[in-house]
């Protein structure tokens, strides 16, 4: 029994030394984050890394969820004899709840665990201490680039994450199952709002603030080993998956 | 790790620091550039202590320093070229002509001027050690250090890098501290060469007078002997026992 308490009181330690780990870093990555936005070429870059480089699966993933929705939605809309609302309800769930938590999940195993792993191997390879030896900031010329281009990438990919899965929607339900277009386009332009687009646009970019920075901080922290590496790599995907549904729910009650 | 070591660098000399492995020679060059901070005693940089600097002092201190890492340490994700051009583009507003004179001169004093477009993936290790040293002396360092610059290195580089290591010093005007196992390459290079074990110096001097040192431990470094005072096999129980024992597994 002590020895459980013992251990539990350990782990407990343990997390709350990551947790203030983790929240010196972040202070770090802000407080840096103007300085590195005055050298946007770098900040480009690492747009382009995380958010051109990840378009191919977010774009695959992004039109079968919306064929899988189209399928689903019109089975169920079919037992109410509401086919028509089709779209209207494929847009709010997307641009709700699917288009953002199913990007920042795609996201953070795609240019995430990028992210980590190159930073993991920039430590091994004392790249991070060559840098430190040149006198160069590594948080300033390395970290906080990844960030921002993360960061910045991350609302993109949701809108076009959403537009894809869209046209997915339409290809099943209205090519495939008949659903009459005039009114899958008219109701979902009838009940689509533009705040439904900023919430599916500023939880994208709140996922994106939040796998990023798990990315450069497991990546920047990792043990310099390929043992070390790969265990930064592996919790960058854990953390972030759980922590973009933690968050979801969390912003969820925010804006409901 | 280090019990009263006391060990000076004099400019313009090249110094070699030998020892056994896990002296702690690596842990030094890290203490004077202020990667690490000594628990007690001072490093001292051109009379500062390293430990005393603030951030600002630490990275003007650094841009007088360079430093030849044992892997190179190279940036992957950018050209020979680049990599060279990495620290003054950092610190210094240069037109794009004059940075690439510069980067071409000191390709041209590792004998890589021809690779200047190459990937560091494209490179030999000997080769990955130039550039790195090329990228050292870019910005005009006063002291220059060299960790296990000969490590892993064919007959031919490391003749080539022995080489470089006594004419950029003496070319540059600069001091370089070079951590290294191999005795008798840099033998041929050290103004001054200092051994370590235990956490101290054990002995110091020119190359020929560490070979007539009287200390047993100098003995068995210089001449690489098996036996003597360092011991070549980590502690362990009794070998013929560990044989014979049924119930150990692994």
């Amino acid at each position: 029994m002590i020895a459980l308490a013992q251990e539990l009181l350990g782990s407990l330690a343990r997390f709350l030394e990551r947790l203030g780990g983790l929240s010196r870093f972040t202070l770090s990555v802000l407080r840096q984050c103007p300085a590195a936005l005055l050298r946007p070429r770098l900040v480009v870059e690492q747009i382009y890394n995380a958010g051109a480089l990840s378009l191919v699966i977010i774009m695959t993933c992004g039109l079968f969820v919306g064929m899988v929705l189209g399928l689903q939605g019109h089975d169920l809309l079919q037992r109410f004899g509401s086919e028509e609302s089709l779209g209207m309800g494929a847009a709010l769930s997307l641009l709700k709840e699917l288009g953002p938590v199913v990007t920042a999940l795609l996201f953070a195993g795609r240019a995430g665990t990028a992210l980590a792993s190159e930073l993991g191997l920039m430590r091994a390879t004392d790249q991070i201490s060559a840098m430190e030896i040149m006198a160069v900031d590594p948080m300033r010329r390395v970290v906080v680039p990844r960030f921002l281009g993360g960061v910045i990438a991350m609302p993109l990919l949701t809108a076009v994450f959403i537009t894809v899965a869209l046209f997915g929607v339409q290809l099943v339900g209205v090519q495939l199952l008949g659903v009459d277009q005039g009114q899958f386009w008219s109701q979902m332009r009838g009940a689509v709002e533009l705040d439904d687009v900023r919430e599916g646009l500023l939880k994208g970019l709140a996922f994106g603030v939040a796998c990023s920075l798990i990315a450069v901080y497991e990546g920047y922290n990792a043990e310099p080993t390929a043992e070390g590496v790969g265990r930064a790599t592996t919790r960058t995907v854990v953390i972030s998956a759980v922590v973009t549904l933690v968050l979801d729910y969390i912003l969820t009650a925010i804006m409901l | 790790m280090f019990q009263g070591l006391d060990l000076g660098i004099l400019r313009g000399q090249v110094t070699a620091i030998m020892g056994p492995s896990g002296t702690g020679k690596t842990t030094l060059l890290r203490l004077i550039t202020g990667q690490l901070q000594a628990g007690a005693g001072q490093v001292l940089v051109e009379g500062r202590d390293v430990s005393r600097l603030d951030r600002r002092e630490l990275y003007a201190m650094r841009r007088r320093m360079g430093m030849l890492f044992q892997n190179g340490a190279l940036l992957t994700d950018l050209d020979v070229f680049e990599n060279v051009a990495f620290p003054l583009r950092e610190h210094a507003r240069l037109p794009e002509r004059l940075v690439r004179t510069i980067v071409l001169t000191k390709l041209q004093a590792v004998g890589l001027r021809g690779a200047a477009r190459l990937r560091p993936q494209e490179l030999s290790g000997g080769m990955a050690r130039r550039v790195a040293l090329a990228r050292a002396i870019v910005m005009d360092p006063e002291l220059l250090l060299y960790d296990e610059p000969f490590a892993g290195l064919d007959p031919i580089s490391m003749g080539v890098v022995l080489r470089l290591i006594r004419s950029l010093n003496d070319a540059l005007g600069i001091s370089s501290v070079v951590v290294t196992h191999d005795v008798n390459e840099i033998s041929q290079i050290a103004d001054e060469s200092y051994i370590l074990s235990g956490g101290r110096v054990v002995a110091s001097g020119t190359p020929s007078e560490l070979r007539e040192h009287p200390s047993p431990i100098v003995h068995q470094f210089m001449d690489g002997l098996a036996d003597g005072p360092v011991s070549f096999h980590y502690p362990a129980p009794d070998y013929r026992q560990q044989l014979l024992d049924r119930t150990e597994v692994a």
